[in-house]
Formats: C-alpha cells, sequence, structure tokens
C-alpha cells in the first residue's frame, strides 16, 4: 500500500503502514482506546459506556461513507433504529439469542442498505443526502404504523438474553464485555475496509470520481458495496442498543438520530479513524450528564456544535492529528 | 452523575419541629437514610409546561408536609422524551444513587420501560403523566401505581358523559397512528354505549400535518354536534386554534378534545378554547382542598403556568407514597419496593388534590373524572378561571373495569 497523499492529508515517516494496517501512532491511539475501554468499567456506569460504544459503532459506519467514500447520507436512523426493532423483535419474539437477533437485524439492515443505496448511489451531493433522507422518514412511517413496531410506545421489555445459550447477559458487567467485544470487532474490521486495496478505491473516488471511472473501476459498485456494509454495521449498532436498554423505540429511526451520527462525526473529524469514537463519546456525554439542566442540552449542543465549525473545522480528533502531524 | 452537576433537594433538614403531643408510629422517626425520589419528566420539550418546574414544587410540597414523619430528598432530570435516555437515567438512579421511587414519567414509551426496570430492580415506579392504560393492563406489574388518568378515562368521560350532556352525534378527527386509532375506538365505543351515535371520521397524517382546515371543513358539513379530537399535543391545539378561525363555536359545534391539559388552554388563551370540552381527575378551582394544594405549589414557582392534574399527581402520589414509607420505616421501604406499593394499595388515600380515594390491585390510582367545558374570556374572572364543569364521574364509573385490563396480577 503507498502512502496516501490525498489532499489536506499528511504523508510523514510515522504513517508508515505496519502491523493489520495501523501506523504507529493508530497504533498508539488503539491502545490507549482498549486501555480505556477496559477499565472504564470500573470508574464509569456501565449501561452509560454501553450507550457510548454502541454510539460510537454507529458513528463509526457513518464516518465510513461521509470520511472514506465522500457520500453524506442523511438517512442512517432506517439502518440503526430497523437493526434495533429487528433485534428487539427477534430476541423477545421468536425467542432468538442475542448474537442471532443482532445478526438478524445487521442482515436486514444490511438488504435494506443494498436496496437505499442502490437507489442513492446514483445520485451525489445534496440529492444523494435527499435521496436517503426521504427513504429513511418512508421507514420512519412504516415503524410509526406497523403492529410488530409497537408504534409510539416502541417494543418494552427485550430480554437480553443469554450469550450462545450459555453466558446470561442479564448482569450488566457481562453485557459491557460483549458490547465491547461487538464494538472492537466492528471497529477494526472498519479500519481492515479502509486500509484495503478496496478502500483505497474508495478514497480514489472521494478524491476524483472521474479519474477513477478512467483507471477503469466501477464507481457505482465500490460505493454500493461500501453503502450496504456501512448499513449492515449501523444495523449491528442499533441491535447491540435495543439488547442493551431492552427497548426499541421511534426515536432511533427519526431523522434527528441521523443527524446526531453527522453530528459525532463532524465534531470528532470526518475522515479519521478515531474521530466518531470521540465524537461519539462528547455527544453522549452530554446528553447523560446534562439531563439535569433541561432545555440547555440542546443549546449546549447546538453551542458546540458552532464552535467546532468555526473553529476546528477538522474535528477534535482530526486537530490533534494536525498537530501532531500523524494520521489518526 | 457527578455531585456538582446532581440537583438535589434536602427537604426537611430545616423544617423538624415535631409537635410534641404527636405520637408517631414505631420506627417513623425523621432520622436515618432518607427516602429518595427521582422525578424523571419532560422538563424542555412540548410536555414541559404540563409537567416541568410545577412538577418539581408539587413533589417539594409533599416531601415538606411529609418531614416531622420521614426524610425524602428529591433527584430531578430531563429525559428528553428519549427513552434511552430515560432508561439510562433511571438505571444509574437505581444501581448508583439510590433512588427508592421515580414519579411522573410523561412519555408512554418512557414509563412502560420505567415500570420494567423497576420490577427487575425491586423499586418503585410512579406514573402521574403518562397516558396509556396499559400500565394497569397487560404491562402491569407489582411495583408500579398508575396515578391521575389514562387513555380509558379520557375516552370514557369525554365520549360517555358528553353525550348525557347533549352531544350525541360525532366526527372524529383523528391523528393517524396507534395512539390516535385507540382514542376513536376507545371513545366511539362510549358515545354508542351512552346512546350517541358516530357520524363519520377522518384521519389525519402523522406527524406533520399543520394545515387542518379540510378536515375541519368535512367535519362541519357532517352536521355532528360534536368535534372529537383524537389527537395530542400540537395537532389538537393546530385544530383548536383553526376551528375557532372558522367560527365553529358559533355555530353551536362543540370540539370535545381527548388528551387536553390546563396549560394547553393556558397557552391557546381563552378567545380561541373557549367553548371546548375536555376531561381531568383534577381542576384547581373545584372546592377549598384543591384550590389550597394549588396555591402551596404556585407558591414554589416563579411563572404563571396553572397547575395542572400532573401536578396534583405529583404532590398526592408523592405524599402518599412517603406515608407508605414513614409506616414501614424508611429502612424497610428502601429494602423492598413491591412491599411499598403493597402498602400504598393497602391503605386508602387521602390528600388535598383528589380527595378520598384508593388504589386498585392493578395499580390504578381511583379518583372521580371531572368533565369540562372551557369558559369564555366573559365568563372568566381571574388568573387561570377557565373551566366550568359538566359532569362528574364516580371513580368506580371513571376507570376501566378491574377485570377488562387482562393485567395478570389480577387473575392470579
Amino acid at each position: 500500500m503507498a502512502s496516501e497523499t490525498t489532499a489536506g492529508a499528511i504523508a510523514s515517516p510515522r504513517d508508515e503502514i505496519g502491523f493489520w494496517g495501523f501506523s504507529k501512532p493508530q497504533l498508539a491511539a488503539l491502545a490507549v482506546l482498549i486501555a480505556f475501554i477496559a477499565v472504564a468499567p470500573y470508574f464509569l456506569y456501565p449501561v452509560f459506556l454501553m450507550k457510548l460504544l454502541c454510539f460510537a459503532l454507529f458513528a463509526c459506519a457513518f464516518n465510513l461513507l461521509i470520511g472514506y467514500v465522500g457520500l453524506l447520507s442523511f438517512g442512517h436512523a432506517a439502518y440503526f433504529g430497523m437493526g434495533g426493532y429487528i433485534a428487539g423483535h427477534t430476541a423477545k419474539v421468536w425467542g432468538l439469542t442475542p448474537e442471532l437477533a443482532v445478526l438478524a437485524g445487521a442482515a436486514f439492515a444490511c438488504v435494506q442498505g443494498w436496496i437505499f443505496g442502490w437507489i442513492a448511489i446514483r445520485r451525489q451531493g445534496i440529492y444523494f443526502a435527499m435521496i436517503t433522507l426521504a427513504l429513511a422518514q418512508m421507514v420512519y412511517f412504516f415503524c410509526l404504523q406497523a403492529p410488530f413496531t409497537g408504534g409510539e410506545d416502541g417494543i418494552q421489555a427485550i430480554p437480553r438474553g443469554s450469550l450462545f445459550g450459555v453466558i446470561s447477559l442479564e448482569p450488566d458487567m457481562t453485557m459491557y464485555w460483549f458490547v465491547a467485544a461487538v464494538f472492537l470487532a466492528g471497529f477494526l474490521f472498519i479500519h481492515r475496509i479502509i486500509h484495503s486495496p478496496y478502500g483505497q478505491v474508495l478514497k480514489a473516488i472521494r478524491e476524483n470520481e472521474p479519474r477513477a471511472t478512467s483507471l477503469g473501476y466501477r464507481t457505482d459498485d465500490y460505493k454500493l458495496v461500501a453503502f450496504i456494509l456501512s448499513a449492515t454495521i449501523s444495523g449491528v449498532a442499533g441491535g447491540v442498543k435495543s439488547l442493551v436498554f431492552g427497548i426499541a423505540t421511534l426515536t432511533d429511526v427519526f431523522w434527528a438520530m441521523s443527524g446526531e451520527a453527522v453530528l459525532m462525526t463532524l465534531v470528532g473529524g470526518i475522515g479519521t479513524v478515531f474521530g466518531p469514537v470521540v465524537g461519539a463519546a462528547v455527544i453522549v456525554t452530554m446528553q447523560n450528564y446534562l439531563a439535569e439542566m433541561g432545555a440547555w442540552v440542546t443549546v449546549i449542543q447546538g453551542v458546540i456544535f458552532v464552535i467546532i465549525v468555526l473553529a476546528f473545522r477538522r474535528g477534535i480528533v482530526g486537530e490533534i492529528a494536525n498537530l501532531l502531524r500523524v494520521k489518526l | 452523575m457527578t455531585e456538582t452537576s446532581r440537583r438535589t433537594v434536602l427537604a426537611g433538614a430545616g423544617a423538624l419541629p415535631i409537635a410534641a403531643g404527636l405520637a408517631l408510629p414505631r420506627g417513623a422517626r425523621a432520622q436515618g437514610a432518607p427516602m429518595k425520589i427521582g422525578l424523571l419528566s419532560d422538563m424542555s420539550g412540548p410536555y414541559r409546561d404540563l409537567n416541568g418546574p410545577n412538577s418539581i414544587a408539587a413533589a417539594r410540597v409533599a416531601i415538606q408536609e411529609m418531614a416531622p414523619r420521614i426524610n425524602a430528598e428529591l433527584l430531578v432530570a430531563d429525559h428528553q422524551n428519549r427513552p434511552d435516555v430515560g432508561v439510562n437515567i433511571t438505571r444509574q438512579w437505581f444501581d448508583r444513587d439510590g433512588v427508592d421511587m421515580v414519579l411522573n414519567l410523561a412519555a408512554s414509551s418512557v414509563a412502560l420501560a420505567v415500570s420494567d426496570l423497576a420490577r427487575e430492580r425491586n423499586k418503585v415506579a410512579i406514573a402521574t403523566s403518562t397516558a396509556t392504560s396499559d400500565l394497569t393492563g397487560r404491562a402491569c406489574n407489582a411495583n408500579t401505581i398508575h396515578w391521575v388518568y389514562d387513555t380509558y378515562m379520557l375516552a370514557k368521560s369525554t365520549g360517555g358523559a358528553m353525550v348525557r350532556a347533549g352531544g350525541d352525534t360525532w366526527f372524529f378527527i383523528t391523528a393517524d397512528y396507534a395512539f390516535g386509532h385507540a382514542l376513536e375506538r376507545d371513545t366511539a365505543n362510549f358515545v354508542r354505549n351512552a346512546g350517541g351515535r358516530v357520524v363519520g371520521a377522518v384521519r389525519t397524517p402523522f406527524p406533520g400535518t399543520t394545515d387542518f382546515s379540510s378536515f375541519l371543513l368535512q367535519a362541519q358539513a357532517s352536521r355532528a354536534k360534536v368535534i372529537g379530537l383524537a389527537n395530542a399535543g400540537t395537532d389538537t391545539t393546530n385544530c383548536i386554534k383553526q376551528a375557532a378561525e372558522f367560527g365553529l363555536a358559533r355555530r353551536g359545534i362543540k370540539l370535545a378534545s381527548m388528551l387536553m391539559f390546563i396549560s394547553d388552554v393556558h397557552a391557546l388563551g381563552l378567545e380561541t378554547a373557549q367553548g371546548l370540552v375536555c376531561s381531568a381527575s383534577y381542576y384547581w378551582d373545584l372546592n377549598d382542598r384543591t384550590r389550597a394544594i394549588a396555591r402551596r405549589i404556585r407558591a414554589g414557582v416563579n411563572n404563571d403556568t396553572p397547575v395542572t392534574m400532573a401536578h396534583a399527581g405529583d404532590y398526592s402520589a408523592t405524599l402518599h407514597y412517603l406515608k407508605a414509607a414513614a409506616e414501614m420505616g424508611a429502612a424497610a421501604a428502601k429494602a423492598d419496593g413491591r412491599a411499598v406499593v403493597a402498602r400504598m394499595k393497602a391503605m386508602p388515600t387521602s390528600d388535598d388534590a383528589f380527595g378520598e380515594g384508593t388504589i386498585r390491585a392493578d395499580g390504578r390510582k381511583m379518583h372521580p373524572a371531572y368533565l369540562f367545558e372551557v369558559k369564555s374570556p366573559a365568563e372568566s374572572r381571574g388568573q387561570h378561571d377557565y373551566y366550568k364543569l359538566l359532569q362528574t364521574s364516580a371513580a368506580d364509573d371513571a376507570f376501566r373495569p378491574l377485570a377488562e385490563g387482562g393485567c395478570a396480577m389480577v387473575r392470579s
């Protein structure tokens, strides 16, 4: 793999790709991340951390599209939410074990992403965003009316069940390790995609699609596969989240949830591997710990968004990477 | 939750003049670990006015009233109408902060989830601002009590009592989703049972409908005496505003809202809302006791929001909960939420807001329901003087019969 010389990116000796596609600074960041995941539940509330990890995975999946293919999807809530509904329904009504329920949610999101992606990737920029938004709103109204979703009450009392039918996930700490494992697997998978030859083509498409076409790549196929991958991972995140909380509701398919994915990625840093994780941590922490401040939650969120857009155009991780002259 | 971000109210710390002659039940002295009450509600969104700051004030009034007998602390959080945020806060309250009872709950999706969590952790959940009658039906459990109102009561009071008051032909404007359908179906049944007739109905897309003019004209053309609004929130207020613009009230057509709080009437203004018919289980101007409690709650806030039935419920529920906890002793009450709920069901309720009442086996708090008509600006003689009483339904008549709810606790 050649070193990347995309516009704005910094190629330095430190960015040599090493173990598993990680450069040395990225390996260091990964070590910090894993250490945090391993230590945090002993200091912070596990359920809060689980929520954080679910949203981090969701934001990473979204970042795969916006950061590496340059496609701004404004309808990712559709895959996140449906993943949650399907996982919740199969776990509660069909009695599937949690890993199978999450896989069912992911499979559904995959098919959904295939169909929606096939329609949406024919257009670019604002048209692409609007088509994905329109399709996501269709999913929202479907969920509002369909009997199995429970309408505005949502699917309630979803059992966490037993992993492989053996290990009970009812204790928060057991559930936490399950969520952490799913998150890390998803995160490494996304990292692997980005740094594979396939990922290099995606980045080429992002930089200059006509040139990629002229080199003989069928760009639509590449974009569609990226879209499906992103949707599927979003479905996994949604499925895990519904198991963590025991509920799947309309909030997760609402367009505001798509907006949150955009916000998290922007705050953390578009096109950085670790950015969405940090962005998700910032947003979810604000929602939780500012809950007592009432109406100020959304105001503070808005102010932070404006500050980031004005002052830290690359996002938190993007700015740090720029300061240290490395890629993260 | 960090110490600094927690809005904690230490009630009773300052006010402990125990009357010398007052015989306190054994183990009920105001000392030891305080009972912790978590007020979880919408503090910023569409349901802020009917909960919000007044709910905090109402719970504080009850805590102060019980201060001589038991110590209690109040924690407050905003679930932003998001079930995941609500569940996360409640879990944290139960697991980390030692909260014993969660109050208010508001949105149905949050209430159902929190109720289930209370069962799992053997704590207490009291819904005072939640509509779904599933809380005491399919989803009932031994740790949950549903105060104030539910969809069945609203449909029955507004549907049945309205027909008895002369509004015997109905047309429904229904929000096109499960909640709207259920409200229309239930209300239509009560209208028919009371001898009325439903002449038509129209479904409006939900959410996002802002122009109801064609639906209102359709309703007017049906020549029904009553237009039933089987919707909620902004849909209802938009319907009412547009009906006022069409002058439906002047033509003698009554609007009946299935879900309406006095705070909505306050926001709409009497000019727009006059003639509207709605149900509630509390109105501040019913009698001396309801006036007294409204005064006490409003003394704790600095706003112009009238005391809604949800606020009254927050007071009444907190009071009754603390009475039961005081009788059991704080330690026993903290240890076993199910036992507290059982004690609450065994004791008759008595407070200024709802008068005398009981709590049924399925967790339903029983009290009368009232049908009100909104006054015209000329009839109103002071601040918050908005309602005139049309009909009263006795408690047993107002709520769903015990056997019909499908609550598993009742059969066993």
